[in-house]
């Protein structure tokens, strides 16, 4: 009975290393990306994945932030850099490439009994920095603004409030520590306003336009809706990737990725 | 046989003691730890600034790591919340261990064990959903989120340990000492607090330093409903306790703010080590009478 047992394990082990052969490459290599902490969900879960498709590859992510992340590419210390704003047009002259791998679109979200639907970006950076303090000043009822926002480090905080331009002038009522619990503070109180990223939007707030524009996927891919910034993908044009790098740099921009990075709370820019 | 018995006797001494290192083990390894770990912040940012400083902008392009509205923060908080829930606690526990029939008794006494059942993000949730925004309307503030609705969660989640630990030092107090009081003339209610309450004051005192404790290390329901903006505190404002600042940012924190983070540990560990020590002073106190 006991070497029934034994040689139908070593059996079925066998069937897993020969299926193991049949998908997966084995090839071995590194890929190294630097850049943006705030790409750290959506590349994190990509590498995961990608890992896991090609065993033996190793990837690594170091969160150093977007203008480390270039600078390490075109130093070349680092395979791929993560960015989390458009190359400005010098770092392109200096020889280096952006494609854009998904955008992040962040919603404002207010009660659903509040009557403010439109909001001007001018708007929302006086409003967060506590220039404009009751809803009265923007066509609402005469109510005191609640400012609900993320806490220090958030990716979401960050990119809110480098696209309104408020970092570090933000008068918060509300420092949160998830997209749940501002959704849910927003949705209790008609005084409030917040941000979220679009994905995690619900039907409990009411998500606002920015200059006449309502946030959805399409309004975000095509860069009409302002609150956005693009996670871009640099590399240097004139160099070409390591096999392992482009492999990973394609499956990055697959369609088979593409749920991934649904999953982390941004929208795709593949076409 | 003898014998065999006799090793036996020790190899269960022996496991029993390597069970109660591993406690020794773990408590050592966390400070130790919590000290390697918050000092190197502490001396880069200055004690003095550290402790005192009135900012906390640990994200800013040019960062300030001040922790004194988180250190306020708590120190009030927790006075607030023992100056609600010691009132209530107390009258509960001499009413339960004195004057309760015992059928009410049962009931109150199966409560109060639940509600220190219950757990804290749970106190958190009702907070959040119920509380603040009865705050909010009730004195007609913008935000309920704020110090008062921190103050009532943690009232309530200290009243378990308060009733508890109260009621059984009143119930320690001998038979005789009441009797002597009853003979000579004092009406009942006269003898619980002018003879058992003063007998068992150590006993009470230890259940408010319990609460203390639990009030001071709270975080999961507190950080629900204070609103977690680090301002110097005050009752309608949005606050953020030394546990909260820990927790809240912990999770995307980086470099200094991460190993600020571990400073600010250390210095609610200091502040559980002080309580934990005033808790065996006065239990030792109450041993020796």
């Amino acid at each position: 009975m006991k070497k029934m047992i034994l040689s139908a394990t070593s059996f079925l082990m066998c069937l897993a290393v020969l299926e193991g052969c049949g998908n997966q490459d084995t090839a071995g290599g590194t890929v190294s990306t630097d850049g943006s902490t705030s790409m750290e969900k959506v590349i994190g879960a990509l590498g995961e994945a990608f890992q896991a498709n090609n065993a033996g590859i190793s990837f690594t992510y170091n969160p150093t932030g977007s203008g480390s992340g270039i600078t390490a590419v075109s130093e070349g210390r680092c395979d791929i850099g993560l960015s989390s704003r458009k190359l400005k047009d010098e770092e392109k002259a200096s020889g280096l490439t952006e494609t854009a791998l998904a955008y992040d679109g962040i919603a404002l979200v207010v009660n659903p009994a509040n009557g403010v639907d439109d909001l001007s970006l001018d708007e929302v950076s006086k409003i967060y920095t506590g220039e404009i303090t009751n809803w009265s000043e923007l066509g609402g009822d005469d109510l005191e603004i609640v400012l609900i926002g993320r806490e220090a480090g958030s990716g979401t905080r960050d990119g809110f409030e480098s696209v309104t331009g408020t970092e570090d002038k933000c008068k918060y009522r509300q420092e949160l520590t998830s997209t749940g619990d501002v959704i849910t503070t927003v949705a209790g109180n008609e005084n409030a306003i917040g941000y979220a990223s679009l994905a995690s939007v619900k039907d409990t707030v009411k998500a606002v336009s920015v200059n006449g524009v309502y946030p959805t996927e399409d309004t975000i891919k095509n860069g009409s809706y302002a609150v956005q910034r693009p996670f871009v993908l640099v590399t240097k044009t004139d160099k070409q990737l390591s096999d392992t790098a482009k492999k990973f740099f394609d499956y990055a921009l697959s369609e088979e990725a593409e749920s991934i990075i649904y999953s982390a709370g941004v929208v795709p820019a593949r076409e | 046989m003898k014998n065999k018995s006799r090793i036996f006797e020790n190899a269960v001494h022996g496991i029993f003691l390597i069970l109660g290192l591993i406690t020794i083990a773990c408590v050592l390894l966390i400070t130790i730890y919590l000290i390697i770990a918050g000092i190197p912040a502490i001396k880069e940012i200055g004690l003095f600034k550290f402790l005192f400083g009135k900012t906390w902008a640990s994200t800013a392009s040019t960062p300030s790591y001040g922790i004194l509205p988180f250190i306020l923060t708590s120190i009030y908080g927790t006075a607030g919340a023992i100056l609600l829930g010691v009132p209530v606690g107390f009258f509960t526990a001499v009413y339960l261990a004195k004057l309760a029939p015992p059928k009410i008794k049962a009931t109150v006494q199966s409560a109060v064990k639940l509600l220190a059942g219950i757990p804290s993000v749970v106190y958190g949730l009702v907070g959040m959903l119920i509380l603040v925004p009865a705050i909010k309307n009730i004195f007609g503030i913008p935000d309920g989120a704020s110090l008062l609705a921190s103050v009532v969660v943690l009232a309530v989640m200290i009243l378990p340990s308060i009733i508890s630990v109260s009621m059984t030092s009143l119930e320690a107090v001998p038979k005789d000492y009441e009797y002597a009081s009853l003979a000579l003339g004092a009406t009942p209610v006269e003898t619980y607090f002018k003879v058992s309450v003063p007998a068992a004051k150590s006993g009470i005192t230890a259940s408010v330093v319990l609460g203390v404790g639990r009030a001071i290390g709270e975080a999961m329901a507190v950080i629900m409903v204070s609103g977690n903006v680090p301002n110097m505190p005050s009752l309608f404002q949005s606050v953020r306790f030394l546990t909260t600042a820990v927790a809240s940012e912990m999770s995307y924190s980086s470099g200094l703010q991460r190993e600020a983070l571990f400073s600010i540990a250390l210095v609610l560990f200091l502040f559980i080590m002080l309580i934990n020590a005033a808790l065996n002073f006065f239990l030792k106190r109450d041993k020796e009478r």
